[in-house]
């Protein structure tokens, strides 16, 4: 039958059954339409293409709209590689790398044939096993021989340390969690925070800041006598430290941040922190209309 | 006098929005000692814990704050509507691994887990259960990660100390416990 043909008929009529029509019969002209182009494209076997499966013949109908993404099956290689593990019922330590080797491959292939986007990882620890295995079959030289490490402890020991971190994240859901087990006074802070917003604040561009900061600079006293001690505080450090006033208050005005400071190179040292948290978007800075107040706010 | 600061105590922890610490309530009370307040907070809780109503005191990010009783979530949940999305398990990895092994930078994080973790990252900050510690000065200067105060409230922990300890994994595989199976589709 001719294809075009089909499309063709197919939405006349639903143009004038107008009231029948469900999503799915929108799909339909999309399939033919599918059909249509294939056979105009050479049949070419792509090497690419993922291996055949017994229900291949329906998927090349299905897979062109109704290509189904599944993601999160396993977080990454670890995830797979502790499930082949388990389901093995092998001991970490004395892993059959040629059996999980084998098993990790064929869910490679049988993930890429559910179009499951594989990560450049997966891959990576596929040929860390191939690594391993090959090492093994190497003989081992008598000068290196009796305390030669198992290959295989590679792989044993990113495990162990990631199951332990498994089991911690476990037992962290498993605790009472504020705001899904129990619940304090007013919780959300967040619609407070959203009242601010309305209340006119403008973003506050760089020359703002320098502005704002020349004015501080002019208000320090004059003195005389200069301060030769090298006991300076790094930006790292006063990040630290303003993260802690921010997270005490939530916002501070930014002549606050700067009453602590003495001298000049501590006040600059303030500034860059403030700068260097505006740019890893650790906190935002408005400032209001009237009083041209300047405050950061964390974010 | 002793019912006195029970009850100044009791109000200032009603209407506290966060954990109020011994040393905040000392500094509104002016004049009494830590131990007085540490009583009067063992025995608030202790008569909340005896009375089983509808909170109880906990110690928490180094402060003491009135919470619900998880008996009656349900019934919060249906009053306040609005939860936050629940963390991944995912997201719940990455934070004890920085919950740990704070401080840490990304590329540590991700060795651990084996795959990329900037999305996740993100997310954690958004939510501040992480926050940016600084800049190692190594190549690249990556950003340090630790936890937040606020990841000690909403896990209900008294410091990073109180964490759960890690328990040992000798006998994995031998007594393998129920994985889930991959979702078929």
């Amino acid at each position: 039958m001719n294809i075009g043909k089909m499309c063709q008929l197919f939405l006349h009529s639903v143009k004038n059954n107008a009231s029948i029509i469900n999503a799915e019969m929108l799909y339909l002209p999309f399939i033919l339409l599918n059909f249509l182009f294939r056979s105009y494209m050479p049949t070419k076997n792509h090497p690419w293409k993922s291996p055949r499966l017994p229900f291949q013949r329906y998927n090349d109908i299905s897979v062109f709209m109704y290509e189904v993404k599944i993601e999160n099956i396993f977080e990454g290689p670890m995830d797979l590689l502790v499930f082949l593990i388990r389901k093995n019922e092998v001991d970490i330590y004395d892993i059959p790398i040629a059996l999980i080797t084998e098993q990790y491959l064929a869910y490679l292939d049988w993930m890429k044939a559910m179009s499951i986007d594989l990560a450049g990882e997966f891959l990576v620890m596929a040929a860390t096993l191939a690594q391993i295995k090959s090492k093994m079959l190497l003989p081992v030289h008598d000068g290196d021989a009796g305390e030669a490490d198992d290959p295989r402890m590679e792989l044993a020991r990113p495990l162990l340390e990631y199951l332990k971190i498994k089991s911690l994240a476990e037992s962290l859901a498993k605790r009472q969690m504020l705001g899904e087990d129990v619940f304090a006074r007013s919780p959300d802070k967040q619609e407070i925070a959203a009242e601010y917003e309305e209340d006119a604040l403008i973003k506050v561009g760089l020359f703002e800041l320098i502005d704002a900061f020349q004015r501080i600079l002019e208000n320090l006293p004059a003195s005389h006598f200069i301060d030769l001690s090298d006991e300076k505080i790094s930006i790292k450090d006063r990040i630290a430290e303003i993260v802690d006033v921010l997270e005490k208050q939530g916002s501070a005005t930014f002549d606050e941040l700067f009453s602590a400071d003495t001298g000049k190179s501590d006040m600059i040292v303030t500034f860059l922190a403030v700068l260097e948290m505006a740019k890893l978007c650790l906190v935002r800075i408005t400032q209001h209309v009237q009083s041209g107040i300047i405050r950061l706010f964390y974010l | 006098m002793t019912d006195n600061i029970r009850y100044i105590i009791e109000s200032l922890l009603f209407v506290s929005k966060e954990p109020l610490s011994p040393d905040r309530i000392r500094a509104v009370l002016e004049g009494s000692d830590t131990n007085a307040i540490r009583a009067a907070l063992k025995s608030l809780a202790e008569e909340y814990e005896a009375r089983k109503g509808g909170f109880f005191l906990r110690e928490v990010a180094g402060g003491y704050q009135l919470r619900s009783r998880p008996e009656y979530k349900e019934w919060i949940k249906r009053l306040t509507q609005s939860s936050a999305p629940r963390l991944s398990k995912a997201s719940l990895e990455t934070l004890a691994i920085v919950a740990y092994k704070q401080p840490i930078i990304r590329a540590d994080i991700e060795h651990i887990r084996g795959v990329d973790s900037g999305a996740i990252l993100r997310v954690l900050l958004e939510r501040k259960l992480i926050r940016v510690l600084g800049r190692k000065e190594i190549p690249g200067r990556p950003m340090i990660y630790a936890t937040t105060k606020q990841f000690l409230e909403i896990f209900d922990l008294k410091d990073l100390k109180d964490l759960p300890s890690p328990k040992e994994f000798e006998e994995l595989g031998k007594a393998a416990p129920e994985f889930p199976e991959p979702e078929s589709v």
